[in-house]
């Protein structure tokens, strides 16, 4: 702030500040704090309560680095970004990683130069009808009109689909998700598609949820994970291995309330072996040996975050489905801890 | 002769009748209803349905109104507690009333800080707006409070702003001690002072961090309408006086000076609010070494300033153009210098005729600020779509925060708009 006052100085400043960009884990130690973009607001996800404080699933994952990084689920500024300044923060280096349910896909893994370190969340695009309408699947929407958010995937997805199927429909296009829930309810468009888990979380706050189905079918796929920029794999190490704990810890069965047991050692050399009792996984990373029981005890593993967040307990009500664990038939399946 | 009198007339009256009332159909609110509401049959018809839509309107948003909840913890309490009556849940704005006006990240314990800084405005911005009934003392007041108001809104130590001053006095003298020998010579002078100042005082403001150090409060957390409030005042006022320039500059007869305010306002005219900010936040990030960030909200300032002064500059130009030759002409011959002339005799008229023009600018521009909510700035619509319909206690309630929206804005754009009604009144000294 002192600098604002003075512009010419502060540009000399900025040269010469950071003429080379250092590794970003040392950025983030020097500075004390994780720069985590996430966003403006989505239900569940990502959002401020009344004190302030960011809530959700995305806003876990930030934190379990912070821990993991700094030993504190707190040290996070949370950068909030939309669906249009993103990916700039994270090029820019304004944010040292990105968790803003962004779907993995080629071209921004490869073209965009970032690097997606995993999925947190399987999602797939949906359609939301009113029950009245008697639609049973989606394949009976001919010349319907679809309320559907532009600029997004889920607008090509749908042609995509309608076109497959050799059905019509009428678009009209909305800009967030906010806007769209009134337009929905008062008719302005028979169907809403957007992504399963948004479908969720709109339908959860009609005053009649009971009133509206969303269908079976499910018409692409969207994968959601955090990124970190190209060119510091040290880094994107650290964020993939933080989320990966995650998921172990559900698999191995550590929780936030019996980590501080489990710590002091087990039956189960993987559970040892990723808590840092044994083996020097975290000196690999760079961290301190206990870094994963750091980020676990910042909000519980995988399936805690998910309960807390989303699950079936909350108001928007997911179900695991696709996010499972492997062995419980859904596609979360971390690599061994080794 | 008295007696044939009385026989001739029958009566006489000597004295004066009290006057009558009107009839009751021709006085009071009768007569009133009858000229306004019902004078003939097409017009008594219009009346009729235009009641009947005030009478709808009413009835729906009365109960809406009166049966709403103000304690409720989310919008599934509400519904659960209303089942099925009418009434809206304005618990909502009972919890958050403090995130839409200061944003969710300005620390609580320092509200007073902001609060403080807008009361302190009006008293600032009356010897500006009501020359005429505020003692002119108080302008001393005015020129501090700029920096009065960004020590109490961001906090930090009170040798920031205090060296900004400095550096603007010490400019000031510099300026007036070279200005009799050479007038670009003084505002070289006064330009170098000025920065030499701030350089020596950005490291003593470094060194003393601590002297009368309000908690400091980054940008980024500045928020809710109290951001609209800011980028507002701070952009309409610098964009007054650059937008005089502007305009001045495009009717100079140096053509530099010219051409250099003609592209900058039609380039500017040329693209939208909302590109420039887009450039603000997302491509100057590109341009400046990584790891820096230049202050977002001075730059959205500065964004909005260059749009605004361009508009101004415009309308400015239309006042100078409506003045009639002669006026510069009789400018010309008292012997004045084109400083003098412009001060004295070619402004006071030219921004008299575009006041309504300048207002026009000056409440969209406050209005335009809610435009920062795209580059995720949580001003006060960004907080309402943003944060607070993306919580799963208030996911789903509508007309209770944007009727809050409408409450915060429509007071000041009105209070500009009758402002300025009032100033055009007050100066009407030509002969209509």
């Amino acid at each position: 702030m002192k600098k604002t006052v003075i512009l010419g100085a502060l540009t000399v400043a900025g040269l010469t500040a950071t003429a080379a960009a250092a590794a970003t884990l040392d950025d983030v130690k020097a500075r004390g704090k994780l720069n985590c973009g996430v966003t403006t607001g989505l239900v569940g996800f990502a959002a401020p309560d009344a004190n302030g404080e960011w809530d959700g699933f995305d806003v876990g994952v930030c934190r379990a680095v912070a821990a993991a990084v700094l030993g504190d689920a707190s040290a996070v500024e949370f950068v909030p970004t939309t669906g249009k300044t993103r990916f700039t923060a994270l090029a820019s280096g304004e944010i040292d990683m990105l968790a803003r349910n962004t779907t993995w896909t080629f071209s921004r893994d490869v073209d965009l130069k970032f690097e997606f370190v995993g999925i947190n969340y399987y999602d797939g695009q949906g359609f939301m009808v009113p029950k009245e309408l008697g639609v049973s699947s989606a394949k009976e929407l001919d010349g319907a009109t679809v309320c559907i958010q532009t600029g997004t995937t889920t607008e090509l997805n749908l042609a995509d689909f309608f076109r497959a199927n050799n059905i019509s429909y009428e678009p009209v296009p909305i800009e967030t998700n906010a806007e769209a829930q009134p337009l929905y309810l008062e008719g302005a468009c028979d169907v809403y598609t957007t992504d399963a888990s948004g479908l969720a979380a709109t339908r959860a706050a009609f005053e009649d949820p009971s009133a509206h189905v969303v269908l079976p079918e499910i018409i692409s796929k969207e994968p959601l994970g955090p990124l970190v920029r190209h060119g510091d794999h040290e880094w994107g190490d650290i964020v993939r291995w933080t989320l990966n704990a995650l998921i172990a810890a559900e698999e191995l069965g550590v929780t936030a309330a019996n980590i501080g047991e489990m710590s002091g050692g087990t039956d189960n050399p993987e559970i040892n072996r990723l808590l840092g009792s044994e083996g020097n996984l975290g000196e690999m990373l760079g961290l301190d040996a206990d870094w994963a029981m750091k980020a676990i005890s910042a909000g519980g593993n995988y399936a805690e975050l998910f309960e807390a967040n989303i699950g079936e307990s909350t108001a928007i009500g997911l179900s695991r489905g696709l996010n499972a664990q492997w062995t419980d038939g859904g596609l979360l399946y971390s690599p061994p801890f080794r | 002769m008295s007696d044939q009198q009385a026989q001739s007339v029958a009566f006489v009256r000597d004295t004066m009748l009290p006057q009558e009332a009107p009839p009751a159909s021709q006085t009071g609110p009768v007569k009133w209803v009858r000229d306004n509401l019902f004078p003939d049959v097409f017009n008594a018809v219009l009346t009729l349905i235009a009641l009947f839509f005030i009478y709808k309107i009413l009835a729906g948003f009365l109960p809406w109104l009166m049966g709403g909840l103000w304690t409720t913890a989310s919008l599934a309490e509400c519904r659960e507690i209303l089942d099925g009556a009418t009434g809206g849940c304005f618990s909502v704005l009972t919890e958050r009333w403090n995130q839409l006006l200061f944003g969710f990240k300005y620390p609580p314990d320092q509200y007073w800080r902001p609060t403080l800084a807008f009361v302190m405005l009006f008293v600032a911005a009356a010897p500006l707006l009501f020359a005429m009934y505020v003692p002119s003392k108080v302008l001393y007041f005015t020129a501090l409070y700029p920096f009065i108001a960004f020590w109490l809104i961001w906090g930090g130590t009170i040798v920031v702003p205090l060296v900004a001053l400095l550096g603007f006095i010490v400019g000031y003298m510099a300026f007036k001690k070279v200005e009799a020998a050479s007038f670009a010579g003084a505002l070289g002078a006064a330009i170098v002072s000025a920065a030499v100042v701030w350089f020596v005082g950005g490291f003593l403001s470094d060194a003393m961090s601590g002297v009368l150090a309000l908690p400091e409060v980054p940008s980024r957390d500045m928020g809710g309408f109290m951001l609209n409030f800011i980028l507002g005042v701070v952009c309409v006022s610098l964009s007054l006086p650059i937008g005089i320039l502007l305009a001045l500059g495009r009717q100079s007869d140096m053509p530099i000076i010219k051409w250099i305010c003609v592209v900058f306002i039609e380039f500017i005219r040329g693209v939208p609010l909302i590109t420039l900010l887009f450039v603000a936040n997302v491509v100057l990030a590109y341009f400046l070494p990584p790891g820096t960030t230049f202050d977002l909200i001075l730059r959205v300032i500065i964004m909005i300033t260059m749009f605004s002064s361009a508009y101004i500059a415009e309308v400015i130009r239309g006042g100078l153009a409506a003045l009639p030759k002669g006026q510069y002409e009789a400018a010309d011959s008292l012997g004045l210098d084109y400083a003098q002339s412009m001060r004295l005799i070619i402004m006071p008229q030219a921004l008299k005729i575009s006041i309504p023009g300048i207002v026009n600018v000056a409440v969209g521009l406050f209005k335009d600020t809610t435009l920062v909510s795209v580059i995720s700035m949580f001003d006060l619509v960004g907080m309402i779509r943003g944060p607070i319909l993306a919580s799963t206690e208030w996911n789903g309630v509508y007309w209770e925060l944007w009727g809050f929206a409408i409450l915060m804005f429509f007071p000041v754009c009105y209070g500009i708009s009758q402002y300025s009604q009032w100033l055009e009144r007050k100066l009407a000294t030509d002969h209509r």
